[in-house]
């Protein structure tokens, strides 16, 4: 790892403005930062500790909503009685992501912004080629292995999944996310590769993610995180969905629905087709079963992931029946 | 051009002055500057657990936390586990009983994340204890060892 100087903000000003110089990195938990810097593919000329601005770390919740800090950790966001109670999607996407020390360190900002885990977007010693690191170098994955891969909003240029589970929740519920001077939605945050995969959100030099606002609703309130995966434990999604459900007085015609996905997708992924199937309908394992496969509309195998476009929607429809009372 | 920073850090009760490059990871300078080598460098990269210590009392990863972002803070390492008196602490004491080690590399950071996962109360079940101890792994497989003795410590705690 290429050695760099180390300065502690003082402020979140501070930080920003140390940020935007050429060469310099924000440092929070450091689980991707530090990770990435040992694998080479991150260089920082300078390092700006912002883990100690504890005015980033607060979580306020009121009637409205919730607004979380950007340095709030994994770990105090997922048990946060609140955000248990009222945002169960949110909680349980967290605690299933990592493991306890990760989640220790690892900030909300920084969960936001980890990157990719394509294996050879990470190995610049083996693969020069990744557009990602490298643009206009080429893609190593294309043809090579695959497994793990994305299959929806792919281009020729990139076919790296978006790791992260809290933002596939933070989608389905219409999240917002403060950048300090302007505020956009988390689901227009991150972008898919097209020709420009190094580019994967919104956010510029000497902006800072500063917190996450999630609006409270009856969608949010009875809403689920359903995460499939190689090991039981402590691995990244093959395909998992967020889900936000709200029944009508009936108990089974479907007021409100959110669906978004996670491990299948350049970006945390929202079907809207999915759920314009199933507002005003009365949920059945068929009519759950037949708008699911919207979730896979468009998707693209490359050899290995090929299994995610039969996965995803299975893992969609588990979830909204499980939410429903049906599974 | 050589850059160091000069650092205080608060380890086991005992305050440590050392100067060391910006890019010092907390587990390199425990391990090479302080001769603290209790705390294991396995993986290097934040998936194996074994270089776990605890900082302001939750368990975090000494590979990927840098020596200067814990100024300030306090740190706990397996040394700083037993008694003053050399009593071993609890969990330390159900390890040895349960034999929950083979090669005993993992050991350290298997303790140290043990006493973390009891005191967040995430050790009420050999299910719960499986899943909150998933972050620390031991290429042995002395898994059903560790669960047993962790699950012992939790009782006693």
């Amino acid at each position: 790892m290429r050695d760099f100087s180390y300065f502690r903000a003082n402020s979140p000003d501070d930080a920003r403005q140390r940020a935007a110089q050429s060469g310099a990195m924000l440092l929070a938990g450091g689980t991707t930062l530090l990770d990435l810097a040992k694998c080479g593919v991150a260089e920082p000329q300078s390092v700006i500790d912002i883990s100690h601005l504890a005015s980033l770390s607060q979580i306020k919740a009121d009637a409205d909503g919730v607004t979380i800090g950007a340095l709030a950790k994994m770990e105090d966001v997922a048990g946060s009685p609140g955000i248990r109670a009222n945002y169960p999607a949110i909680s349980q996407s967290l605690l299933l992501a990592a493991s306890p020390q990760l989640r220790n360190m690892a900030t909300i900002g920084g969960n936001l912004l980890q990157r990719t885990r394509c294996p050879y977007f990470r190995d610049p010693g083996t693969f020069f080629a990744c557009n990602k690191r490298n643009p206009g170098s080429g893609c190593s994955a294309i043809g090579g292995v695959t497994r793990n891969h994305a299959v929806l909003g792919t281009s020729q240029a990139c076919i790296a999944a978006y790791p992260g589970d809290l933002a596939v929740a933070l989608v389905a519920l219409e999240a917002t996310i403060d950048l300090g001077d302007r505020k956009v939605t988390a689901d227009d945050f991150f972008v898919v590769p097209g020709n420009t995969p190094e580019r994967e959100t919104l956010l510029e030099r000497g902006e800072m993610v500063m917190a996450v606002n999630v609006p409270a609703s009856p969608v949010a309130r009875n809403s689920t995180y359903l995460k499939v995966r190689d090991r039981q434990s402590y691995e990244f999604a093959a395909a998992s969905a967020a889900v936000g459900l709200e029944l009508e007085a009936d108990g089974k015609t479907v007021r409100d629905i959110r669906v978004a996905l996670g491990g299948v997708a350049t970006k945390p992924w929202r079907v809207r087709s999915i759920e314009k199937a199933l507002i005003g309908k009365v949920l059945d394992a068929g009519t759950v079963d037949a708008a699911s496969r919207l979730a896979i509309d468009g998707a693209v195998a490359h050899g290995g992931n090929r299994y995610k476009i039969e996965l995803a929607p299975r893992v969609v429809a588990r979830a909204i029946l499980t939410m429903g009372g049906l599974a | 051009m050589t850059r160091t920073v000069h650092l205080f850090l608060d380890i086991n009760g005992r305050r440590h002055e050392l100067d060391v490059e910006p890019r010092t990871m907390l587990l390199d300078a425990l391990r090479e500057k302080l001769g603290l080598t209790g705390t294991k460098k396995g993986c290097d990269q934040g998936q194996c657990g074994a270089c776990t210590v605890h900082v302001d009392g939750k368990r975090v990863l000494a590979c990927l936390t840098l020596a200067a972002q814990v100024e300030g803070r306090s740190i706990t390492t397996i040394e700083g586990l037993a008694a003053e008196s050399g009593d071993l602490h609890p969990v330390q004491a159900a390890f040895l009983e349960h034999d929950a080690f083979q090669c005993g590399y993992c050991t350290p950071g298997q303790i140290m994340s043990a006493v973390a996962c009891i005191r967040e109360g995430r050790a009420g079940s050999d299910e719960e204890i499986r899943e909150f101890m998933a972050g620390n792994l031991c290429r042995c497989g002395a898994y059903n060892h560790i669960v047993a003795a962790v699950r012992e410590a939790a009782e006693i705690a």
